[in-house]
Order: structure tokens, then sequence, then C-alpha cells
């Protein structure tokens, strides 16, 4: 059995209480919605892309612990990086989580906090939202996204 | 340990439920998601399996032994039925796959034909999804439009409100006996009288109702009631949709099929009578006498003992919520079924759930397919724990101290 504490690390709790680039991007030039309808979290996407390289990032919404914490990281792991290296970590976080497979050594330790999430099968739509809408974002794809 | 009806023999009980010796993560199973799925006692399991193992065949349909001995099994469980909902001929109790499918064919076949564009079709705004969507179905397909009585902060109906919805354009007027989100037991005799006197026929969804009340469809004289097996200790894929033999013979059949039928002809198909015209295809005859004997099996405890014990269970678990800081009850209405869905300041439902099944204690968190309620209540979703008649006050002793757990865990 893993541990709760395995799931709801101190990092996890600090970015729930205090999300890094919460709120609206008033400059934003991609966007994208993501839509968990197993629980009704919402999550809005905000991108500054300039030049292939996401210049700013910001999100908005409510959700549990896990999802508030994924997102926050997401957005301060993704600052500076090129869409290509993007794309990148969204399929190494996909992986990670739901094939429980390694994460290649790049791959940064921040994010790591969220492995123990795929010992919680139920969870593991909570820690991939944020990413999946993402993925839309960086398509342009301005369909509402679904974890279903 | 002091049950609170001294009629219910909890440990008795109890030990007719073989899934209730689990343990889930080391820990005894405390399970608080009734209104979900109940579980099955034993004899309900030992009747399907029998089934199976020693008469298994197809009904009405063989000449042979078993076919027979399958076809009174089957029948029998429908008088079952029709003896629980009081209805008048067991003709208008059919067999369906639950409350769900019920709902759809009332839709389809009685609704459909009858509305036209600017009719009207009355809802609550407490009512599940499947009493919602299948009348939105209905409403694209005839051009009628849906009206939504709504609820105040207690989760109650608006009674006056409702008044003032029915009109003369109303022509159905489909509602939740018990809301699976909330609780609250809604008036139904009443809303039924108050529709009708406006013409409108009435159905009523009972999935919630039928293990906690006692349900009297003459007595309500509602148009419909449909209800689903497996939350009634039955099994899965069972339901039954009453309705009354004059709308029944008026309405076309739902499903076309074998089963149904009188006669067939390239040229023309003539109609089984009832039940049979709304039951094409080989029935889930298994869940059928699942069915009956999970109904069989509570009315030999007494629903009004059952009602009891799970009112003293709502009681003592709403008093304890009291003292919890930061806890807050989605559903408070004065008139309420043995459901508790509440929030925790600051936590969100689905890391409540997780740390609780990480306790043992199996809840239901997220919209309970009632999202209209969650906007009303301004929650994305809630946590609900719902009481049947073999939970304990410990196991609610045991839900309180996996809440307490997780406001330790979340520092709140």
């Amino acid at each position: 059995m893993t541990d709760l504490r395995e799931l709801y690390q101190e990092v996890i709790f600090d970015h729930n209480r205090h999300p890094r680039n919460a709120g609206p991007l008033p400059d934003a030039n991609r966007s994208a919605e993501g839509f968990n309808p197993l629980c009704g979290d919402r999550l809005k996407l905000y991108l500054k892309v300039e030049d292939g390289i996401i210049k700013d990032i910001r999100f908005e919404g409510a959700g549990c612990a896990i999802s508030t914490a994924s997102a926050s990281l997401m957005t301060e792991s993704l600052k500076g990086k090129t869409e290509a290296q993007a794309e990148t970590l969204f399929k190494e976080f996909h992986t990670l989580l739901t094939e429980k497979a390694h994460a290649p050594a790049s791959f940064p330790d921040k994010l790591r906090v969220l492995q123990n999430v795929r010992e919680f099968p139920a969870r593991v739509k909570c820690a991939t939202l944020c990413w999946h809408t993402l993925y839309a974002a960086l398509a342009n794809n301005s369909q509402p996204v679904s974890t279903e | 340990m002091t049950a609170p009806n001294q009629l219910l023999d909890l440990a008795r009980v109890r030990a007719d439920f073989p899934i209730l010796r689990q343990q889930v993560h080391g820990k005894p199973l405390v399970y608080l998601d009734n209104a979900a799925t109940s579980q099955k006692p034993k004899s309900v399991i030992d009747a399907e399996a029998r089934y199976y193992a020693e008469y298994n065949s197809n009904v009405h349909r063989g000449l042979h032994a078993l076919s027979q001995q399958a076809t009174d099994a089957f029948e029998a469980a429908r008088e079952t039925v029709r003896r629980f909902l009081n209805a008048a001929k067991s003709a208008e109790t059919l067999f369906v796959r639950g409350t769900t499918e019920a709902i759809n064919l009332v839709a389809q076949s009685y609704a459909r034909p009858r509305l036209k564009p600017g009719d009207e079709i009355l809802v609550s705004q407490m009512e599940h999804h499947s009493n919602i969507v299948p009348w939105q179905l209905v409403c694209e397909q005839t051009g009628a439009l849906l009206k939504v009585a709504p609820i105040n902060d207690a989760g109650e109906l608006q009674l006056d409100a409702f008044e003032r919805l029915l009109n003369e354009r109303t022509r159905l007027v489909a509602l939740t006996h018990v809301s699976n989100a909330l609780g609250t037991i809604n008036p139904i005799k009443r809303l039924i009288d108050l529709a009708h006197a406006r013409g409108a026929a009435v159905l009523v969804d009972g999935a919630q109702a039928v293990p906690h009340i006692v349900v009297d469809v003459q007595a309500l004289d509602c148009d419909f009631y449909a209800f689903s097996g497996h939350k009634l200790y039955g099994p899965t894929g069972i339901g039954a949709l009453y309705g009354k033999e004059k709308l029944l013979n008026a309405m076309p059949p739902y499903h076309g099929g074998g089963e149904m039928i009188r006669e067939v002809t390239f040229e023309k198909t003539t109609y089984a009578g009832l039940p049979q015209k709304f039951e094409a295809g080989t029935p889930n005859i298994a869940g059928a006498i699942g069915l009956a004997t999970a109904i069989e099996y509570i009315l030999g405890i007494g629903l009004d003992v059952i009602a009891a014990h799970e009112h003293a269970l709502l009681e003592y678990a709403t008093a304890v919520s009291k003292d919890v800081p930061g806890m807050r009850l989605i559903g408070t209405a004065r008139e309420k079924a043995s459901i508790l869905s509440f929030a925790l300041d600051g936590i969100h439902p689905h890391d409540i759930g997780t740390i609780l099944d990480h306790e043992g204690v199996a809840i239901r968190t997220g919209h309970h397919c009632a999202m209209p309620i969650m906007t009303r209540f301004q929650v994305p979703a809630t946590a609900r724990a719902s009481f049947a008649f073999y939970n304990t006050r410990e196991e609610i002793d045991a839900l309180y101290r996996a809440i307490r757990k997780v406001k330790e865990i979340f520092g709140v």
C-alpha cells in the first residue's frame, strides 16, 4: 500500500495553497480549456508564445490539490521552454503517470513529486488535466479538451 | 453496540451481506456509498446463482420443463414487484434495465408522440441527469420546452414556484421522489395532485426512494413510477417501471423484437399485450428473480424498521457534523433520506475521497450526476456519505475519524 504521504507531499500542499502563475494573462496568444467530466474540474490555460518559445504561461480554475499543484508545477517548469520541449515534457509526464515508465534523467525533478499519483489510478486524470490542456493550447485547438 | 432501533438485529443483518466482511487497504470496509449502489444479501446472490445452476432457460416460449420453471419464476418476480408498489395489476409493472431505461421509455413512447411545439415538460432543479436528459431529447424531437422548478437553500422544492410553473401547456411533470445528491424527500403526493389538477401526467423517479419509503402507486395516483434494483439490494441491470394500464395500452412499443409481438408478417405486425409489448428480447431473467428476492428480503425486515434505523444514523451523523470546523452540509431539507452530502473548507472532495478510501471508508465524491445542483450550491462537487440499514453508529464514528485525518493531513 502506498502511503498517503507519498501522494500528498509537502511540495504538493505548498503549490495547492499558493499556486504559482494563477490568474489571467491578458496578452496571451494561445489558450485552451480543459474539463474533467468525472469530477467537474475546469481549467483555463493561457500562453504567450513568441518565436516558438513560451514566454509566459498562467492558469485559472478550481480543482483538487493534485490538479491545482500539477498545473502550478507545470507552468513553473514550462516558462522559457520551446514548444518542442514542452511537447516532449507532456509525453514524458504522461508516460510517467500512465505507463509507470521511468522518466529520462533530463526530466525536471520538481515534476517527479507527482509520480506517485500513478499508485492512485482514480487520480491520474487530476494530474494530467493541465497537460492535456497545454497540448490543446499548443495545437491551437479551440475546442475544450476532456480527460474522458 | 446499541442499535438505534431495537427491532433491527444489526449483527444478524450484517452477516447476511458477505461483502461487509472485507478489508480495504488493511482496514475494515465501511461502506457508505449506498446511494450509488447498495450491497447484496447472500439470498440475492444465491437466487441468481440457483437460476443459472438449476433452471436456466428462456421464458415465455419453451414447452419444456426448465422453460416453464423459468417463466414461473420470472412472472412470480413481477408479482412481487407489483405487490411492492401496490400496483393494481402485474401487467402494469414492466421489467427494464433500470430507472434510466424506464424514464427513456416513457419519454419516447409516452411523451414523444403526444408533445407539440410549445408544450411543456416540468422537472425540478434537483433531478439526476437521467431525469433531465431524456426530456431534453424529447424537447429536441418535438419542439416542446423543458421548465425547471427551483429549490431553496436547504435543497427543498419551492412549492409556490412549482405551482406557478404549472399551466395548461404542461403535459408532463417528471420529479424525483428523493434527491440522490441532497437527500431531500419531496412531498410527492401533493406535487402529483397539483400536476393532475392542471391536467399533466406525472412520472416519479423512485430510484432513491424505494430503499427507504413504502411506495403505494395507487394511493399516490402517479402515472409512472420508476426504480432500479441495484439500489434496492438487488442486482444491477434490472429495474421496474410502473405505468397505468390505460396509458401503457395507448403507447407504442419502445423496442421492437421478439417477445413483444402477437403476429409478424412483412406487411404488418401486431403487438403483444401488456407487459410483453414493452419487453422486447430475452429479458434479464436472473436479474428479475434476484430483484424479487431482494424485495422479499427487505420486506422481511420491514421498510419502517429500515427507515427508523437509517433516520437515527442520519440524525447522529448530522449532529456530529456540527462539531467539525469547516464542515458544511449541502442539503438540509426538513424531510431527508439518509444522505449526507458535504464540503470541507479548503479541501476538494476528491482529496477527501482518496484519504477516506485509505481509511477503508467508501463514499462518493463528485457531481453525483446532478451538475445543476452543484451549480445551484456553487460547489464543483461534494462528498457524499449515504447510509443503509446495515450501517452502524460505529461506522459513522469511523467516517468522522477519517474526516479528521483529512483535515490533519491538509493542516486545516
